[in-house]
């Protein structure tokens, strides 16, 4: 079995690429995801990983050797976040496009300006739409768990996109947690070796990456949506599959204290772990109030979410994130609202804009939003939102 | 379908829109939203080639007997040929529908 040590969960990361045996590393050092580029380059320089580590001048080409790399059939893998992803975004699209399953650890940070190193979700949702497969830790040795199902969920046959694993920027990637660190034996049990269907190969040539002209493009992206809708069940399957090896069970939606409860808190990442404190403390007290969160950001699992919400009357959505729209709400909670949509029956959703750039959400934040969605649906407020901790 | 014009379905594409077959954009047929078509009068052909040179789409090509004829496969009906032909031998008609 593996071994359960105190590890910085940046480090931890590193070690997941490493037991991956990935054979390309190409990335550009940015705060907060710097402790992964940096130990996977000692890694290499010390003998201890067999793999090309590609020093590059920007994230944008990073991406660019990355895609060379997986395009010739190496294991490849990569790390960013914030304004580094900004630069490296132009690539990340055509990863997805060319059908490349590079995996990327994103240390999440909030966008400039202002200019910030703190922790947000911008750069996750600046990524919403590039086409990848988008997962979301909440604590590090799920960001070690992830790490590794990445790489099996992305070489998949029957998926081939590339995906980012989603850490909480300081709070989860510059903290020492207890982390059961899988033995090589292990992680080869679960992850095999990398096959790829179509690469560039000299006896079998093809062109990757050319033009696509009106006649091409739809169809092209046509192809890649279904694809992404495709992953999920592949992804389900790679989760079931390492809890049967090693026990720890992996959902796209989580839920926690949900069974009866009237108000659901909607969270994603590290936070949902302080939600918990709230709920405990506020079911403690009698409230019937629980927490949904999402795991799998992309390929959205909307029918996961919706059973987990089924029987809800309100949803306090917290967005991590902005997505400037001139209407009052953040991306998740939009999202969720047209997941919600169609639905004969729906909750009330009240969205809170919180956690932007380090700041803070405290425990009593969460119980505030569930005090706040029950106020605001008892009066029968047009759906809104509320931004947290901010200075009137 | 396919074979006629070159258009594939998503189902088709290979993965990631990669190309396996060199050359395979000559499937394609570029030449289906003409409004004019050229028509040469080899009356008045003087086997000359500028409208093999000038055409941007390199549509023309030599027959053995030394006359030019465009490929309506791919010729999007410019004009630049009946404008350049020296001996006014290339006129454009109304493409009909």
């Amino acid at each position: 079995m593996g071994k359960r040590i105190g590890i910085e969960v940046s480090l931890a990361v590193s070690e997941a690429a490493k037991l991956a045996n990935v054979d390309v590393i190409s990335a550009y050092p940015i705060t907060p995801q710097t402790h992964i580029v940096e130990h996977l380059s000692e890694l290499v320089a010390d003998g201890h990983l067999d793999a090309e580590f590609i020093p590059v001048e920007s994230e944008h080409s990073a991406m660019s050797a990355c895609i060379g790399a997986s395009a010739a059939g190496a294991r490849t893998f990569t790390s960013t976040c914030a304004q580094g992803l900004a630069l490296m975004l132009e690539i990340c699209y055509i990863a997805a496009a060319l059908r490349l399953p590079i995996v990327m650890a994103m240390a999440n940070r909030s966008l400039s300006g202002p200019i910030s190193i703190w922790n947000d979700h911008g750069d996750l949702m600046m990524a919403r739409d590039s086409g990848w497969i988008q997962l979301v830790a909440e604590n590090g040795q799920e960001a070690f768990d992830l790490t590794i199902q990445a790489f099996r969920i992305a070489e998949d046959h029957r998926v081939l996109l590339p995906v980012i694993v989603n850490l909480d920027g300081f709070t989860l990637s510059h903290v020492i947690e207890p982390i059961e660190i899988l033995s090589q034996e292990e992680v080869d049990k679960y992850l095999p070796p990398y096959k790829p269907k179509m690469w560039l190969d000299l006896k079998n040539p093809i062109t990757m990456g050319a033009v696509g002209i009106p006649e091409v493009y739809t169809e092209a992206k046509k192809a890649q949506d279904e694809a992404l809708k495709g992953a999920k069940p592949v992804v389900i399957e790679a989760w079931n599959e390492f809890a049967k090896l090693f026990g720890r069970k992996y959902q796209p939606v989580e839920t926690y204290k949900t069974e009866g409860a009237d108000t659901l808190l909607v969270t994603m990442g590290s936070t949902t772990e302080t939600a918990m404190t709230a709920v405990d403390a506020m079911r403690a007290a009698g409230r019937k109030v629980g927490i949904v969160r999402i795991r799998l950001y992309r390929p959205f699992p909307k029918e996961e979410f919706l059973a987990a919400v089924k029987g809800a009357k309100q949803l306090a959505v917290m967005d991590r994130a902005l997505a400037f729209s001139g209407m009052e709400t953040g991306p998740l909670a939009t999202e969720i609202k047209a997941v919600l949509y169609d639905q004969a029956q729906k909750p009330y959703v009240w969205n809170f804009i919180a956690g932007l750039a380090g700041r803070d959400i405290s425990v009593e934040n969460f119980t505030e939003m569930a005090d706040g969605v029950e106020a605001a649906a008892a009066d029968k407020l047009p759906q809104g939102a509320t931004w947290t901790n901010v200075r009137e | 379908m396919a074979k006629e014009t070159g258009m594939i379905s998503w189902k088709e594409l290979a993965l990631g829109c990669a190309v396996t077959r060199p050359g395979s954009a000559m499937d394609l047929k570029t030449g289906d939203w003409r409004s004019q078509r050229p028509v040469t009068d080899f009356e008045k052909c003087t086997k000359c080639g500028m409208c093999y040179i000038f055409c941007p789409d390199m549509v023309y090509s030599q027959k053995p007997e030394g006359f030019y004829e465009a490929n309506m496969y791919y010729c999007k009906g410019c004009g630049i040929c009946a404008k350049e032909c020296p001996a006014d031998a290339i006129t454009m008609v109304e493409e009909s529908v």
